[in-house]
């Protein structure tokens, strides 16, 4: 008995779950539970990890992440509109800066602003600057494109209107263009954040004390004083959950409601 | 038929003079040395088929268009003096755009706000005075509220005018108001600028609405590959073109389903 087009569609469908269901059945089968179960999932011991895990750990993410996105919007802005000059020494400043900090791994410019920027100058810097200064310069150069990106999206017409009402370069540029490349920039921009949040935890290479212990050193630290194998580590994992999702969330809610208000 | 003496505005009108205007894009030369004058409270509309050159003649008055060559005279400003101090001038200027170019940001009482607040210093409650007056002005004062993806093409024009004249302005320029509209909304765009010329306000029009050139203009210029090919009163260029150009220019326009044996 031949089958119409709507009823291969559908028996192709339940191939497709059952071959899902198959695969996570036999992945579950494949794991040794016993020595995972108290390697990994052995919750029974975590429980000195709070309330620090929120009072330090939490917190101190939390911070190191707005202090970088500070920076690395602000540098982000000044880079992007040094690349779209029409002053050629501007744009390639910016195009040397932006190429040289996505290509060098972050954990690099850590090291260097952490060790080698104190050592060159005979300073000490408190954590918080190295942070803002190595992630903020770093998340600069990614946050830079983004933002040149949203401001040419932003129709010509926007600024000769602008320039047409008298206004002068720079006020057209806050007032009428920048506001609403923010809005085209917005999804992007949640996930510069979403990776600033992450990349937070590259600082454990600092030596850090322990109150300025982020999520994962402070996993990390458990790992070695708890005796539940990786457990800590896999708590502290999820609490980047509780950051970054309510993230996603938010900036879904102010692009529907941006959504209304934009042509 | 307009009036340069009754106006209503207390603002000065101020006129332009153009002399030997040249643009080139590479070596394309769009203008090749036009000469223009507008008389304050005159009304002058700019016609010719696309590609003509008289968008950017428009768009080099308020220098959105730098000018190769050649001088142009806005009131008391030399536009095209290296010195000249654009911010202020264009402050006296306003533009009106094909496509409208609203800020979608800002809602309409905003769009008609910001300008006079950033640029002349309004505070903002003598501002949204002069805002709504000019809202009004065009029949939209009951939109204030509104964004300007909720308004129609017609009424989006309409506000943009209401804007450009919240600078209280010397001289309006308009590059094809109603180009992109439909048709239904173009005579509400059309009347708001009748009335405009009637209460002598300057006016550089770019314009395929023959009807509103003949019915508004003082006069009515001609352009075809960069140069002015026929100017005079309305009734004679558009009624009685004496140029083989213009004639076949207006033969197509007024009558666009008539067929005829392309010669060359």
């Amino acid at each position: 008995m031949a089958m119409t087009a709507r009823q291969r569609a559908k028996v192709s469908l339940y191939v497709q779950a059952g071959i899902f269901v198959v695969a996570v059945v036999a992945v579950i089968l494949a794991v040794d539970w016993k020595t995972i179960g108290t390697s990994v999932f052995n919750f029974s011991k975590i429980g000195p990890m709070f309330p620090d895990i929120f009072l330090v750990g939490l917190k101190n993410t939390l911070i190191y992440t707005a202090l970088a996105f500070v920076v690395g919007l602000s540098g982000g802005l000044l880079l992007a509109l040094m690349k779209l000059s029409s002053f050629p020494l501007y744009r390639w400043l910016a195009t040397g800066y932006i190429e040289f900090f996505r290509g060098v791994p972050a954990l690099l410019v850590f090291i260097a602003f952490g060790y080698g920027v104190p050592l060159a100058f005979g300073v000490q810097w408190d954590v918080n600057i190295v942070v803002m200064v190595s992630l903020g310069m770093v998340a600069s150069a990614y946050i830079a494109e983004t933002l040149r990106a949203g401001l040419q999206a932003v129709p010509k017409g926007q600024m000769e209107a602008a320039r047409s009402l008298g206004m002068p370069q720079w006020r057209a540029m806050i007032s009428i263009v920048i506001p609403q490349a923010f809005k085209i920039v917005l999804p992007p921009l949640t996930n510069e954040i979403i990776l600033l949040t992450k990349d937070s935890s590259l600082i454990y290479v600092l030596g850090l004390t322990a109150s300025q212990y982020e999520l994962t050193k402070f996993g990390r630290d458990g790992i070695s004083s708890l005796g539940a194998g990786l457990t800590p580590l896999l708590v502290a994992g999820a609490f980047y959950l509780v950051i970054t999702i309510p993230l996603s969330l938010l900036a879904r809610k102010f692009e529907s409601r941006s959504a209304r208000t934009k042509r | 038929m307009n009036n340069s003496t009754g106006s209503t505005s207390t603002v000065q009108a101020a006129g332009v003079n153009i002399k030997d205007l040249r643009k080139s894009y590479g070596s394309n030369e769009v203008l090749k040395g036009i000469s223009l004058t507008v008389e304050p409270g005159q009304v002058v509309c700019l016609i010719g088929p696309s590609g003509s050159g008289k968008s950017t003649l428009l768009r080099c008055v308020n220098l959105l268009e730098q000018p190769n060559g050649g001088t142009i005279n806005v009131g008391e400003f030399e536009a095209t003096d290296p010195d000249v101090d654009l911010n202020r001038m264009r402050r006296n200027v306003g533009m009106v755009f094909q496509h409208f170019n609203l800020f979608p940001h800002l809602s309409v009482l905003d769009n008609c706000t910001i300008s006079q607040m950033k640029v002349l210093k309004r505070s903002k409650s003598e501002a949204a005075g002069v805002a709504r007056h000019n809202l009004e002005r065009v029949g939209l004062g009951h939109l204030a509220d509104r964004f300007p993806d909720q308004l129609s093409g017609g009424q989006q024009q309409r506000v943009a005018i209401a804007r450009a004249l919240s600078m209280d302005p010397q001289l309006m320029l308009f590059d094809e108001p109603t180009s992109a509209l439909d048709p239904e909304t173009v005579g509400d765009v059309l009347a708001v600028m009748r009335k405009l010329a009637q209460e002598g306000m300057t006016m550089l029009v770019v314009t395929h609405e023959m009807g509103f050139a003949r019915e508004v203009a003082d006069r009515v210029v001609f352009m075809d590959a960069g140069v002015v090919v026929e100017e005079g009163p309305a009734e004679n260029v558009i009624s009685a073109p004496t140029q083989p150009r213009t004639k076949e220019f207006l033969r197509r326009v007024l009558d666009p389903t008539h067929i005829d044996v392309v010669e060359d």
